[in-house]
């Protein structure tokens, strides 16, 4: 039987209407970046913002990065020492620990916790100002908030993610070792050789354009949501919580076709 | 040829986005350099949306807005700053930035615009600050302020480089009676010292009266402030009242009050929500 499917006026207008502001969202946010972006190419240019906020960024989400780094590197070396033991690859694990933690985890979990931390306070910071109408003061000042408050952070977040990343890798790859070495008795030779010797040129490729990518994704969403705060105090809350689950959605749907793109165009 | 006008709205139209109805229908009005006006009208008529429009943060739907002579209604960001450096603003609130300390805030415009050195930033910070009453707050943050407090150090903000227009909304809302006077006296202090263009947007009569009734002087090294009660004899300021987004009075204080216009009689009794006499 084929359904009867009846399109009321009103079903369309609806949808229409969700498609009108879907499409105007992604204008306004394609605009944010693109004039932030351009705002780099002439002055006034705010430096002492960049640093403020690749201090903010980096060092300020250092200790969870770390810990989310040791605690997936050591979780990867446990959960896999099972299956590998199973061939008797048991040596392999440090690779397979290098390998995930280079490629996939240490992008992804990384990008999600600052998006946690660093996003989320973003999008209520500047929100904060949209409400108490400190942006409209600082434009009525003659001072352009994209490029005193969105650009700095922008080249903050394209900056230091990669940096969280490196540092996640390494962290991930001695959690990995602590619970080769100490619970599955490997010969530390064995681990570092083992995981060292996996990687290639095109292995740190992927796991450094992955991480540039989130850091804009991460920074923009942030300041999107924020800017564009509207409704008050709830206005703000919503817009921190939207920017977690918007910049967390196109991280792991971004890290889908990066990965499609990379292993097509670049790996042999 | 030099401007006469400071403002001029030509037919102004403005609605907010989502918006189907327009929050400013055809509003027209001219104010002249020097001048005071003060917008009234009760809450949601449309009086802020007037004062983001003179700023250019908000563009009308149609009509022609000009500031000093320049056609601002469809200008962009870059070539409204220099309009921008010729007016000040005080929003409701004060809207001071909470990461900075009171004198970052005042001389916001002049660290980013005129790169004074640390010296000349702290005498002219010292003496805007010493003009609202504030001097011992320098190196305060806003959350230590009271919210009169907020509003005096916006002001200073709003006249740190020295603008010819200075808009302010909702200046006293929220504030005690003494405090709101206080704001009020630097209102006039500005318009009749530094010879500023003002725009007052208020729902509060008694501070709209103060305003226009009130006049100060330098007198033997000192301020001298005196008012006057014949309302007649007010001619340099107008008062522009308001209705769900349409002017509908605009004169003198002494036609508002002779005024039989019923949204313009029921305001002056306090009838209409946001009016406080």
């Amino acid at each position: 039987m084929v359904a009867n499917i009846c399109y009321s006026p009103l079903v369309l207008g609806v949808t229409g209407n969700w498609v009108k502001e879907r499409l105007a969202a992604l204008q306004a946010f394609s605009k944010l970046s693109f004039d932030a972006f351009a705002s780099l190419f002439s002055k006034p240019r705010y430096w002492r913002e960049t640093l403020e906020q690749m201090d903010s960024i980096g060092v300020g989400s250092l200790t969870i990065v770390t810990l989310t780094g040791l605690f997936t590197g050591m979780v990867l070396t446990v959960q896999s020492s099972a299956t590998l033991d199973a061939f008797g690859a048991r040596p392999y694990v440090g690779r397979m620990v290098s390998l995930s933690m280079l490629r996939e985890l240490g992008p992804v979990l990384t990008a999600l916790m600052v998006s946690g931390r660093v996003g989320s306070g973003m999008a209520a910071e500047l929100g904060s100002m949209v409400v108490t109408q400190q942006i409209d003061a600082l434009r009525s000042l003659g001072t352009d908030p994209i490029r005193k408050l969105v650009a700095p952070r922008m080249i903050a977040g394209i900056i230091m993610l990669p940096v969280l990343t490196v540092l996640s890798n390494a962290v991930g790859m001695v959690g990995g070792f602590l619970v080769a070495r100490f619970t599955l008795r490997l010969a530390p030779s064995l681990y570092w050789h083992s995981a060292l010797d996996a990687i290639k040129l095109h292995d740190l490729f992927m796991g450094l354009v992955k991480p540039l990518v989130f850091g804009y994704i991460i920074v923009a969403v942030g300041c999107y949501q924020g800017l564009t705060t509207t409704g008050g105090t709830r206005g703000v809350g919503e817009s921190t919580t939207q920017s977690v689950v918007v910049a967390s959605v196109l991280i792991l749907s971004t890290d889908y076709f990066l990965n499609l793109l990379i292993l097509r165009f670049v790996y042999p | 040829m030099m401007p006469t006008l400071a403002i001029s709205f030509q037919n102004v139209f403005y609605a907010y986005p989502g918006n189907e109805d327009y929050t400013l229908k055809d509003v027209s009005f001219d104010i002249a350099l020097g001048g005071t006006v003060i917008i009234l009208g009760g809450s949601g008529s449309g009086k802020s949306t007037i004062l983001k429009l003179v700023l250019g943060l908000i563009k009308p739907e149609s009509g022609v807005i000009e500031v000093g002579g320049v056609d601002i209604s469809r200008l962009g960001e870059s070539a409204l700053m220099p309009v921008r450096s010729g007016i000040g603003m005080v929003f409701q609130e004060g809207a001071l930035f909470d990461s900075l300390s009171v004198a970052e805030n005042v001389g916001f415009r002049l660290r980013e615009h005129d790169k004074l050195d640390e010296e000349e930033f702290e005498e002219r910070v010292s003496r805007l600050l010493g003009f609202v009453g504030l001097g011992d707050f320098y190196d305060r943050t806003p959350s230590d302020l009271s919210g009169g407090q907020r509003r005096r150090v916006s002001v200073a903000r709003a006249m740190a480089h020295s603008p010819g227009l200075i808009l302010y909304d909702e200046p006293t809302t929220g504030l005690d009676p003494i405090t709101g006077s206080t704001i009020c006296d630097l209102i006039v202090k500005l318009r009749d010292l530094e010879g500023v263009t003002s725009v007052l947007v208020t729902h509060q009569l008694r501070d709209a009266f103060q305003v226009v009734q009130t006049f100060v002087m330098r007198k033997n090294g000192g301020l001298v402030y005196s008012r006057i009660e014949d309302v007649e004899l007010l001619v340099g300021s107008e008062f522009i009242v308001l209705k769900e987004g349409r002017i509908v009075f605009s004169g003198r204080q002494t036609e508002l009050f002779r005024s039989d216009e019923p949204y313009v009689r029921k305001f002056l009794d306090g009838q209409i929500p946001g009016s406080v006499n």
